[in-house]
């Protein structure tokens, strides 16, 4: 149970008869970067509100850094990081009040805010920018700022939202770079992206069609499977068969 | 006579402290996909309000279909169709509704222009009396599309209208796109997916405002300066560090599942020298292959400088 930062087992969310989370059953271990990959309106954000603690399952169990989702949500909340893509920063505060601002949510100590602010600016080289309001900064520079925000706390597990849409090549790259130092230091991330190549650099990735899961693998075995030389080309033989299109 | 045409366009917002659009100019042709490719806040958005006359130009000139973007707002007005990159249609009508007010205030009706959106209707009419706000993602964009052609438009701006939307809705999307131009409509699309670039008759890449190129899809990657290799191994995160440390790199980004590396200087021995210098790093399983460059290789190619 120690290595294991995510278990779900059969967990289902059903809103009416829809049946929004169908039974996924995954694990994500400690430290890994773990790809949660499907088309519009496979469920995706409904199971991710589940195990972030937003939401309570209809049936089948989950435990999020060793908490259980229907008991200890608030204990989750703790525990975790959460960014998305379309709000994560607050842009009439300048850079350095949002780190202030989402470090004392967490419940960081002054001295640690002040110490952790500065080694967050140092790391993405913005310190000359700590007065800057957020609203004037490029996309791809709030995105980066956004993760290092949502990691203040070190949080066991970091969920991602579609963090790198519509930001440029070479900051959707860095981003990345951000990703994996994250997870050398034992922060297990769950990213969602709609950018195929990004799910090659996950240790393992799983594609949900219609509420399941029905791929669930490393990229390489899941390319071997589908005898394809590209995830785009798995998730496309994968969700071309999907039956629902809604979000 | 072009569909599109920009010369020296400029735009600058905040009395000028912040320039948006810097001296763009290109033609897009009569029955032509133009794509223009960039990240956001590059500009792309400025450039469609300024071609949809929504918003006044600080310098240079611009055509739609012939007629003059500040002098002849009104007459552009009629005859484009325009599906913004935000969901601007009214949520709280149903999907019926909002293309029957479309229609109308195009003076025209549903019927007359059907043949021209049936294709897209079909596959939302089932949901015809469902309000707009509660429709899915992908089915939002069919409804926005269908809403602006109803008034049969010579030119058509799309911006960003794949933006959030999975792979195969956008494979759909760019068939239902093919479908239009066999139509003789002409079309300005952006997107920040580079991939999407290819589907196009000609792109613009554009960043900071300015336009850094215009070509076809295959000759844009052509101009790439130099060769490019794809290297894998067995540690692709180490492989990252070591290639971007060894002497010889010009550069090195990650592309899927291999690394994409340009050397400084073109030699007879750079590969040789390359795989010893890895081997020696404890590098397994290594493959150097030569490959030739997508859109997204050019495009981090002629931004680089500007990131630095």
């Amino acid at each position: 149970m120690d290595n294991i930062a995510i278990k779900a087992e059969k967990l289902t969310k059903r809103f009416d008869d829809f049946v929004a989370v169908d039974a996924i059953t995954f694990d994500v271990k400690q430290g890994e970067i773990f790809g949660f990959v499907g088309a519009n309106g496979a469920g995706k954000t409904t199971a991710m509100r589940i195990l972030c603690g937003l939401s309570k399952p209809t049936s089948g169990t989950a435990m999020v850094a060793g908490y259980d989702v229907y008991k200890d949500p608030e204990k989750i909340k703790k525990v975790i990081g959460y960014m998305s893509q379309k709000f994560s920063l607050y842009d009439d505060l300048t850079v350095m009040e949002n780190i202030t601002f989402y470090a004392g949510i967490y419940g960081l100590s002054d001295k640690d805010i002040k110490k952790r602010g500065q080694a967050l600016l140092d790391q993405l080289g913005i310190g000359h920018e700590a007065k800057t309001f957020v609203s004037s900064l490029p996309l791809g520079w709030k995105q980066k700022l956004a993760f290092s925000v949502a990691i203040i706390h070190e949080p066991k597990i970091v969920f991602l939202d579609e963090p790198t849409g519509g930001v440029d090549p070479v900051t959707r790259r860095q981003f990345w770079d951000l990703i994996y130092a994250a997870a050398d230091r034992g922060i297990t991330v769950f990213v969602t992206t709609h950018y195929m190549d990004e799910a090659e650099y996950c240790n393992r990735v799983s594609i949900m069609v219609d509420g399941r899961i029905d791929a669930f693998d490393t990229p390489s075995n899941l390319k071997k499977r589908f005898s394809v030389n590209s995830m785009n080309e798995v998730f496309y033989q994968l969700a071309r068969g999907a039956k629902r299109k809604a979000d | 006579m072009s569909a599109i045409t920009l010369d020296n366009i400029t735009k600058t917002y905040n009395k000028g402290s912040v320039l948006a659009v810097d001296k763009a100019t290109f033609e897009v042709a009569e029955g032509e996909t133009f794509g223009l490719i960039g990240p956001d806040g590059a500009g792309k958005t400025s450039i469609f309000r300024v071609l949809t006359t929504l918003l006044l130009p600080d310098g240079g000139n611009a055509t739609v279909a012939g007629l003059d973007v500040v002098k002849d707002y009104q007459a552009i007005r009629n005859c484009i169709g325009y599906m913004p990159g935000r969901f601007s249609l009214y949520q709280d009508l149903t999907v019926e509704e909002n293309l029957r007010f479309f229609a109308t205030i195009f003076n025209t009706s549903i019927e007359e222009n059907y043949a021209l959106i049936k294709d897209i209707y079909v596959q939302i009419e089932p949901f015809k009396k469902r309000r707009a706000g509660k429709l899915s993602g992908g089915m939002k964009q069919k409804l926005a599309l269908c809403c602006a052609l109803i008034h049969k438009p010579v030119v058509l701006f799309l911006d960003e209208p794949t933006t959030g939307v999975d792979a195969v809705s956008r494979v759909e999307f760019w068939d239902m796109l093919k479908r239009l131009k066999s139509q003789g409509i002409s079309i300005l699309v952006s997107t920040p997916y580079m991939d999407e670039a290819a589907l196009c008759d000609r792109i613009a890449l554009i960043e900071g405002g300015k336009i850094l190129s215009i070509d076809s899809p295959a000759n844009t990657v052509k101009k790439y300066p130099g060769k490019l290799y794809a290297v894998k191994s067995s540690n692709m995160h180490l492989l990252l560090q070591d290639l971007r440390n060894y002497e010889g790199t010009h550069s090195c980004f990650t592309f899927g599942d291999s690394m994409h590396l340009s050397f400084k200087q073109e030699a007879e021995d750079n590969i040789s020298k390359l795989t010893a210098y890895l081997t020696s790093k404890g590098h397994q399983q290594l493959e150097i292959n030569e490959i030739d460059a997508g859109i997204e290789d050019y495009f981090i190619r002629i931004t680089e400088k500007a990131n630095g």
